[in-house]
């Protein structure tokens, strides 16, 4: 009878949220006055738009060194922000994982800045830094500092407990010293992953970068708002399309490197 | 001399029920000390209170008539290099060489300086060597531990253990991951290096005819109190079904429930 019960209740919370998921939507629509039908035949004319004006033409080409100048920018920007604060990030989810922590306060308090680090948006981030840093490159790279610390120090966390909580008692049971713990079982069997995670963030920051750029007047993201704005919507395109050509180069490069690492 | 001296060792974690109940008993110098019982009846929790991987609640261990209740991190430390420990899942650092492995088991005698940098001197890694060729494991020393059977990481295990020229070894079931033929070569290896090196040995252990085989004294536990402790040849059904009767039990009311549902 208690698993009738079980089931029951289960099936009746489901049809709750499909119910109040359904009603949400539809008050939504109201306040926002947006009409269903007409979002889906916009489609087909933005298609349109896009294929007789957005696209390079000759005379943008002449724009391509200075793109390509503003993506280095962008492209160190990211790197330089997901290593350091990876590497940052490593050493609060030492004190935060269950495997590693010294106290359990230090590592509630670890978590506890994770989180918060985390859970505010990058686009945020350069919000709150715009009023300390203006419209600059520290701006930018504070706020995807910031964020891949936050989720760093997330993904670090569950990775040590997972991975080395039993090289780790060994070592513990030899007699080894903390941070002859850390450097000889921690390290080496969270290798991989680290790799693994700092390479998703350096993609993950590329594409971050370019729509903070548009904020912090920085980067690849300032060619294009500044093309854009200025109509020269063939420059603009071209920006997006080295975007898109270096985003999967990255992804390439970086699937070859986690490929070797493994 | 008692190398090993148990007095009235309690443990409980948290507000639990005593996991260990004022546990008693003397090793000597050389036994061959098997602990059976049911699962959930302390035998992990009895060994890891032994090198102070968990603190006791109260009691006391004492190796060689010396207290070891309070100690400093020096203190502690020369403490487990003395005793080597087996793990039913190896617990080896798996992305690291089997002769890496073997390494760690020095860590314990190590300034942090060199733990952390790996530095071992070449008579450690002769060492190493040796005792890899006397287990078997020379044509796999520098394999990746991933790569080996269950059985050949049990032996990098011991062999880990014995680098630290161990006065007591503690095996927490070692042979439970393994198929009958490996876990013949394990209890073997133990036997050999009991009898050959004269180094103490305490296993704990889930199958009683094992225990039987191998042991010169068996101690049964069942709540966190010792039922038993006596010669393999000493023991009757009665006093094993003593040692498993909660399980035992468990099994019968199992069995009703089963009958009062059909
Ligand atoms: N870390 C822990 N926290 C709380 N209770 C534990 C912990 N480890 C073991 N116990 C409890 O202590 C008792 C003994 O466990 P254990 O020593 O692992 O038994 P065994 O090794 O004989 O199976 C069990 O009731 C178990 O639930
Ligand atoms: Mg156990």
């Amino acid at each position: 009878m208690h698993t009738l019960d079980f089931f029951t209740k289960k099936r009746l919370s489901f049809g709750l949220f499909v119910v109040v998921l359904l009603g949400l939507t539809y008050v939504t629509i109201i306040f926002t006055e947006y009409n269903v039908a007409k979002g889906f035949t916009s489609i087909p004319k933005a298609i349109r738009w896009a294929t007789t004006n957005f696209y390079p033409d000759a005379a943008s080409l002449k724009k391509l060194p200075s793109i390509l100048l503003k993506l280095r920018d962008t492209v160190m920007m990211s790197v330089a922000s997901a290593t350091i604060a990876s590497a940052c990030a490593f050493f609060v989810a030492i004190f935060g994982a269950q495997t590693t922590r010294i106290n359990v306060w230090f590592s509630v308090f670890a978590r506890g800045i994770a989180t918060i680090f985390r859970n505010i948006d990058v686009s945020a981030w350069a919000l709150i830094l715009l009023f300390s840093f203006g419209q600059s490159s520290f701006t930018g790279y504070f706020a995807l500092f910031f964020v891949t610390f936050g989720f760093m120090v997330r993904v670090l966390i569950e990775t040590i407990d997972e991975v080395s909580t039993d090289s780790v008692e060994a070592l513990r049971a030899t007699g080894a010293s903390y941070f002859a713990i850390i450097a000889q079982s921690v390290v080496p069997s969270c290798l991989p992953q680290l790799v693994s995670w700092v390479l998703f963030m350096i993609e993950t920051n590329i594409r971050s970068a370019t729509l903070v750029g548009i904020l912090t007047g920085t980067g690849i993201g300032y060619s294009f708002d500044i093309y854009y704005k200025s109509l020269n919507y063939h420059a603009a395109s071209l920006v997006i399309i080295v975007i898109v050509i270096s985003v999967l180069a990255i992804e390439a490069v970086s699937n070859w490197i986690r490929r070797a690492v493994l | 001399m008692p190398l090993l001296h148990i007095a009235k060792l309690s443990k409980r974690y948290g507000t639990d029920k005593y996991a260990l109940d004022s546990i008693d008993f003397t090793v000597a110098t050389g036994e061959f000390v098997a602990i059976i019982g049911p699962s959930g009846a302390g035998k992990s929790t009895l060994l890891r209170c032994i090198n102070h991987m968990i603190p006791m609640t109260s009691g006391d261990v004492l190796i060689a008539d010396a207290s070891t209740k309070s100690m400093n991190a020096t203190q502690l430390r020369a403490h487990r290099t003395q005793i080597g420990m087996i793990f039913q899942h190896y617990n080896l650092v798996n992305r690291l060489s089997v002769i890496e492995n073997v390494l760690h088991g020095r860590l314990g005698y190590k300034s942090t300086a060199a733990g952390v940098m790996g530095w071992y001197s070449n008579a450690e890694k002769q060492q190493a060597v040796e005792i890899l060729q006397n287990l078997g494991l020379s044509d796999h020393m520098y394999k990746r531990c991933d790569q080996l059977s269950g059985g050949q990481k049990q032996r990098v295990g011991i062999a880990r253990a014995l680098i630290q020229n161990p006065k007591l070894l503690l095996c927490d079931e070692p042979i439970a991951s393994l198929d009958p033929s490996a876990a013949k070569i394990i209890m073997d290896t133990l036997k050999d290096i009991n009898q050959r090196l004269g180094i103490t040995i305490i296993v704990n252990l889930h199958q009683v005819d094992v225990a039987m085989r191998y042991a010169q004294r068996i101690i049964g536990i069942n709540s966190g109190k010792i039922v038993c402790d006596a010669a393999p040849h000493s023991l009757t059904p009665d006093i094993i079904h003593e040692v498993y009767g909660s399980e035992a039990g468990e099994l019968i009311l199992d069995f009703g429930e089963q009958h009062a549902h059909a």
